[in-house]
Parts: C-alpha cells; structure tokens; sequence
C-alpha cells in the first residue's frame, strides 16, 4: 500500500513540475505565428503538388500572408475562386489569372517517327535521354517512357500506347507544371487553356533543320515559315527551325493550320479542318528517306510490354541481310 | 602480385577472339567525317574553309584554349562542308567533311619505318610538338596529353606510370601494341620522362598477357630507371587511380589529380603517338582499335585513320553477323551501346564489340537485398546502391555531398549487383547533373569575380 503511494507521489510531483517547466518553457519561447496562415492553408486545396512554386500549400499560405500584394502569387490547382478566397480572408483583390494547362509538344507518333534502335536500359526518360538521342532520330521528341506520368499527381498525363506519346487529359491536368519540370527534354509547356480549351499549338520541338527534321520525323516543324506569312494577327514566330504561335495574339483563325505542310500545327479542342490536305503523298517517300529507320507496326506493342527485354537493331538485321 | 587494393571485380577477359591479331590498316574511306569535338575540353576551332585541299597532317582545326586539342586530317582531299554530324548515340556535334582524293601527305611527315631512338630537343620542345600534334590519352578519356606534362606550379611529378594494362575485358588492341611497336612506345617513354624531367618509369602489365611483359621486360632492361611491373588480373585496374595505387602504393585523394602523389599516367597508345609525332612529325591521325565479338568473322586489331565511317571497319571484320543484338562502342564495361555505325572512327575509339542477340540481353531488376556487394566492389569507396536511390529521387545535393563525382563509370556495381540493378544508369545520370550543377556554381563564381 505504502510502495503505492509513494510512487503515485513521486510520479505525480515530477509530472508537476515537468508540467510547470514546460510552461515556462512555451512561454518563454512562445513562436508569435499570424493566425491568417492557418486560415489560408485551409482555403488551398491542400494537395501539397507545389505548382505554385512553394515547398506545399503551408509555405504557400505564409507567402501569401507575408506578401503586401497577391499578385504573381497563384494556386494553380484552385484556380481563381481559391484566390480570391485567400484574398478576402487577407483583405486583398486576388490578380485575374487565366486557367492554363499542360501541353505536350510533340506529335512524333509510331507512324511518323520511325524507330532507328530499341532501348533496353532503365525506362526512365531522363536516364534515356543522358544516353543518347532515343528509340527515333528526333533529339527533341517525347521519349515515351512516361517521367511525366510519375511525376504528374493528378492523373492528368498518361503515355497513349497507340502513339507512344504523352497525352494530357485537360479536365483533370491542373497545370501544376510538375510534369514540364520532370520531362528532359522541355516539350511540356503551360499554354492558356483558351475558351472551352481551344487553342492553336505547334506541336513539334524540333529545332533541326528542316530536311533533318522531316527524315526523323513525318510530322515535325520545318520551320517553313509559311504559318507566319499566313497568319494575319502576328501571333507566330519561327526561331530557329521552329515555329511557336503566341497564345496572346493567335485569334484561333486557323489559317496556319490549312496551311502548314507538315501537319505541325494543331488545333486542340476544335473540330477537324475540313479542308485540310493530308500530305499523304509524301509520306512514304519521306518514309524511305529515313534511311536506316523503318516504320515498326510493332511499336505500340514495344511500349505496352516495358520494359523490352530484348535489345536490338532493326537496321542491323537489314545490314546483315545485304 | 601487385593490385590496388579497394574493390574490383573479376569478369572474364575474353580477350582470346582478338588477341595476338596483327594489326591492320582499314583502307582509306571515300568521304572522312571529321568531329571537331574528339577530347575532353573545348571543342576545336577550324582553320579550313569549305573547298579548301588538304593534305594528310594538315592542321584542320586548332585547340580552342588550354584544356583542348588541335585536329589534323587523317586524309587527302577536299573539304566538301563543315555541318553537323551524327555521334554514335545520334546527337549532333560540328564536323568537317573531307571528299578523299588520292592520299597525299605533308612532306616533313616521316613515313619511313626507320627507328628514330635519340633526340635533342629539350623538354619545352617536346611538350609543344605534343601539344601541336593534338595528342589525348587514348586509353578512352581523351584528356589532352600536353596539360598533363604541364604540372600546375609547386606540383613536382616524380614518376611516369605507363598504362599496358588494358583492363577492360575483349579489346586487345593495347596488348598488340606492344607486341608490334613496343620499341618506339620505350622511346615514347624516354620522351615523356625527358619533358617531364624525371628519371623513373613504371609499366603497368596485367598478368594475362605475359608474352607482352616478357617482351616490354627485354625492351625496358635496355633503358635506364624504366621496369615493368606485372599486375594481378583484375578490373578496372587501368583506370589511373587505380593504376597508381597498384604500381606506387599512393592513393589519390578525393577529387585530386595524379599529379598530387607526384605521378603522371599514359596510355601505350599515347606513348606510341608521342614517338610518332616527336620523331616523325606525325601528327595524330590514327589509332589502332579492336573490332572483337563470339561472331565477327575476322576479329582483330584494325588500324584506322580518323574520320573513317564505323561500317567500313566492321566490313574489314567480315561484316556484322547476323546474330548481333548490340554494338558497344569500347569495352564492356565501359563502353556504350551505339545507335548507328555510319558515324566516323574518332581519338575515342578503342574497340567495338558486336555482342550477340543473348548476351546483351538486359536481365529486368529485383529488389535490392542490401547484399553491399556495389560497396565492396566499387574502387572509389563510394556507395552505389545509395547513390542510385538518391538519383532516382533527384537528390543532387546529398548526391554532391557523397562525393559523386569520383566515380569512374567503372561498371563494376553493375556488374557485381545480383539483382540486375540499374545502378550505374542512374548514378551517371546523377553524376551528370551534379556535375553540371558543379560547373553552374563555378561559372556563377566566375561571373561574381
């Protein structure tokens, strides 16, 4: 009976005077925090994807409250409505901010692309792309093995196994830009979704020349410029072998589009041109061209079964027969 | 037997398809692709316009700062453009085409056999006929031979450790060197010793080719302060920190050059076109290379002049059978799976192996099991399974922090991992960031100076 006691005693007086030492300690180095960050963390989505350039929506938060102006600040998960909840709880006018999405730059598909090698390291594209130049010619090009898909939180970016291609899915993509920053070779770009998400793009990376260009890839930009001599608004400009359409000044006429001959410029979200005039003709003689590449029906079914088990070089074989 | 003494592996040479193969010239291609990037350092600048004749040892372009080689045509013609050009991994880089016309070379170039043994010139002499001859260290670094025999002040070399090695498993092209030229690679050697001012030298031999220890043994005991040293077989004992340690017992400190424990490494090769380009005012336009593999008819050892397309030294090697899976451009270990052969023979080149269709088979990884057996196999102390977990995570910083940049590229993680980890992939590509993170800092500390 006396053993209890005396333990309920002395445990109780230490856990006494922890208790009081504690205090004392929290008072003493009391941490002063604005309440207001707590209140904007709980008006962020909370998904912690740091697309608005912030470690997480908590250093986002204390951003926001530090900051004397919201502008340059932006959720880009939430959008506007966020930023102006955030902005009435701070008392400031959230910045107009125009909703964007991820855009893959890139339309080397099986059929236009012909594969030169098989690739049978690490499927990651930034361990590829460290290596050599791809499973195609291009050096620009989406390199297939989906760095953006691991990278993207909302399940927005998947690889089409029929094109071999990165493929954003602009319900869901919230332009975080997580993807942009994973893939290697920079072909993702956060481009204004536009009304009802269209919006006119080049969808080529391809800063080679054009013959080079068109050998590696059926549907890349040659840097014509014909798309800039046609469009009536000054919104293109070709810069090195590439054209970029300037989503500020492009006025969705789509005349670039009719007349690009390669089929680099695409209109998202817009019905299919009608008049449009398929260089079908050129394809396969641009095919043969290719010279040690061959278009390889196989390759959708490469990309399903990753990683490919076997190395090898469909050209090597060719050789070999002569 | 001597060896180094941290980490290694033991893979098997399979030198027997190549070895003891006489050396042979690949005739002359129609057209050279010249890259004006064939070493370490800065690419070189051109001299020569299009349309311009050339003859063999003109000066095509010059070394474009310290750390950089000058490029001499390999051939005679006319300069048909200067464009770019594919690499074996199809990525671009500047070259100059040459349409071949006859094969005509400079007349002070001396083509003779004769033996040159002796000569006057004194050591600043010779170190600019190396460094005009465009020299690199041929045993795959390309690290441009004249910065090495120019230790920084208050740096004092004291011993020349020459590089016989060849470690790396199938290429032979070293090991008949020495066999066929081994008397001007001993005058390289004087040369060397002579511009560097010392008087001891250290031949590095692995113990599988011990009629080529025998041989060098018969040469050296003729030469002073010269002596061979067999080595224990085992890889990567020609990487030059390693070799250091085998010969001499000094570690090279982290992040260190050689010259910091008072040695300077070269390749054989290197030490072969020192004597061509000293004695004879060749200046370096050809290497020797091993073209080797289970089903390349005609392996060997082919001598080929720079610029000459991959496709006509294989063609010289029988073709490529058709069981062929992969061609790696070097050794195994090192070396790398090339995308096409059309791309031209450069200083790099020190073999090209055609592996068949089931031995480059890439088996797909398990987990890692923690074995350490990357730890006690990597030769610069490092950790690669945790280098590799931090590249996949992205984590540069700690990577730096880890002391990536002294990996090798050995392979030998790789080669050791039971479960078929992709270590050295990964650990390159951290390595390359880092190293790029590296030299950011420096530029911006440049820019602030």
């Amino acid at each position: 009976m006396n053993l209890i006691l005396i333990s309920l005693i002395v445990l109780g007086c230490t856990g006494l005077i922890a208790a009081v030492l504690l205090y004392a300690v929290a008072q003493k180095f009391k941490v002063e925090e604005d309440p207001r960050i707590d209140l904007v963390q709980e008006a962020l989505p909370g998904a912690n994807c740091g697309g608005c350039g912030f470690a997480g929506c908590r250093a986002m938060a204390e951003a926001c409250v530090k900051a004397s102006s919201l502008d340059g600040l932006l959720c880009p998960v939430g959008g506007a409505a966020t930023m102006d909840k955030v902005g009435d709880i701070l008392g400031m006018k959230a910045a107009a901010s125009e909703p964007k999405v991820a855009v893959v730059r890139c339309n080397g598909t099986c059929e236009a692309r012909p594969r030169t090698s098989r690739y049978d390291g690490t499927r990651t594209c930034a361990i590829m792309n460290s290596l050599y130049v791809g499973e195609t010619g291009c050096s620009f090009g989406c390199l297939g093995c989906g760095d953006c898909v691991a990278a993207c939180q909302f399940d927005a970016i998947h690889i089409n196994p029929q094109t071999g291609l990165a493929e954003v899915d602009e319900s869901k993509c919230v332009a975080c830009g997580a993807c942009a920053k994973a893939c290697p070779r920079n072909i993702i770009e956060l481009r204004k979704k536009g009304d009802e998400g269209a919006k006119m793009v080049v969808l080529c990376n391809n800063k080679d020349k054009g013959a080079f260009a068109r050998k590696n890839c059926l549907n890349a930009c040659i840097g014509c410029g014909k798309c800039q001599t046609v469009c009536g608004f000054d919104a293109i400009k070709v810069e090195n072998n590439l054209a970029y359409i300037d989503a500020d000044k492009c006025a969705l006429c789509r005349e670039c589009e009719a007349a690009c001959p390669t089929g680099a410029i695409h209109g998202l979200n817009l019905p299919p041109l009608a008049k449009k005039a398929k260089p079908a003709a050129a394809a396969p003689a641009a095919a043969e061209e290719g010279g040690n590449g061959k278009f390889d029906p196989a390759c959708a079914a490469i990309i399903r079964s990753l990683p490919t088990k076997r190395a090898q070089f469909p050209y090597l074989q060719q050789m070999a027969q002569k | 037997m001597k060896t180094f003494r941290i980490g290694g592996v033991h893979p098997h040479d399979n030198k027997e398809f190549s070895a003891h193969k006489a050396i042979t010239a690949v005739p002359l291609p129609k057209k050279a692709i010249i890259p004006l990037v064939q070493h370490i350092g800065a690419p070189a600048k051109p001299v020569v316009q299009k349309g311009d004749a050339v003859k063999v040892g003109q000066l095509l372009a010059e070394a474009g700062g310290f750390v950089s080689a000058p490029i001499h045509s390999p051939v005679s013609g006319k300069v048909a453009k200067i464009d770019t050009a594919i690499d074996a991994w199809g990525m671009k880089m500047q070259a100059i085409y040459i349409d071949v016309e006859g094969d005509e070379w400079l007349p002070e170039i001396d083509r003779t056999e004769n033996l040159i043994p002796y000569s006057n010139l004194d050591s600043k002499e010779i170190i600019e006929k190396i460094k005009n001859a465009g020299i690199v260290g041929l045993g795959g670094a390309c690290f441009p031979t004249h910065v090495k025999l120019m230790p920084p002040p208050g740096k004092k070399a004291e011993v020349l450790i020459v590089n016989g090695v060849e470690c790396e498993p199938y290429l032979t092209c070293d090991h008949q060197l020495m066999l066929e030229r081994g008397e001007q690679i001993m005058i390289g050697i004087e040369l060397v010793m002579k511009a560097l001012g010392i008087n001891r030298a250290i031949i590095g031999i692995e113990n599988n080719k011990p009629d080529a220890i025998e041989h060098m043994q018969h040469l050296a005991s003729r030469v002073q302060g010269v002596s061979v040293q067999p080595l224990k077989l085992r890889y990567p004992q020609g990487g030059e920190k390693q070799l250091i340690d085998a010969c001499i017992g000094r570690q090279v400190p982290s992040g260190a050059l050689p010259i910091e424990v008072g040695a300077v490494v070269d390749n054989v090769a290197t030490l072969y076109a020192i004597y061509e380009a000293v004695q004879k005012n060749k200046p370096l336009i050809s290497r020797v290379m091993t073209v080797t593999g289970k089903d390349v008819k005609l392996p060997g050892n082919y001598e080929v002049r720079f610029g000459t397309p991959l496709n006509d030294v294989l063609e010289m090697a029988g073709g490529i059978p058709a069981s062929t899976g992969k061609i790696i451009g070097g050794g195994p270990m090192m070396g790398r799976a090339m995308q096409n052969t059309d791309m031209p023979c450069n200083k790099r080149m020190s073999g090209a192996l055609l592996m068949t269709e089931e031995e480059s088979v890439r088996v797909e990884p398990s987990p890692c099991i923690r074995c350490a057996k990357c730890v006690a196999a990597w030769p610069m102390g490092l950790e690669p399974y945790l280098l590799a977990k931090l590249s996949a995570a992205q984590n540069w910083e700690e990577m730096e922090h880890l002391s990536i940049m002294d990996c090798i590229d050995c392979g030998c993680c790789l080669f050791t991992c039971p479960s078929h980890r992709p270590l050295l992939d990964y650990i390159r590509l951290g390595k390359g960031k880092v190293g790029g993170i590296i030299r950011a800092r420096q530029m911006a500390a440049q820019a602030a100076k």
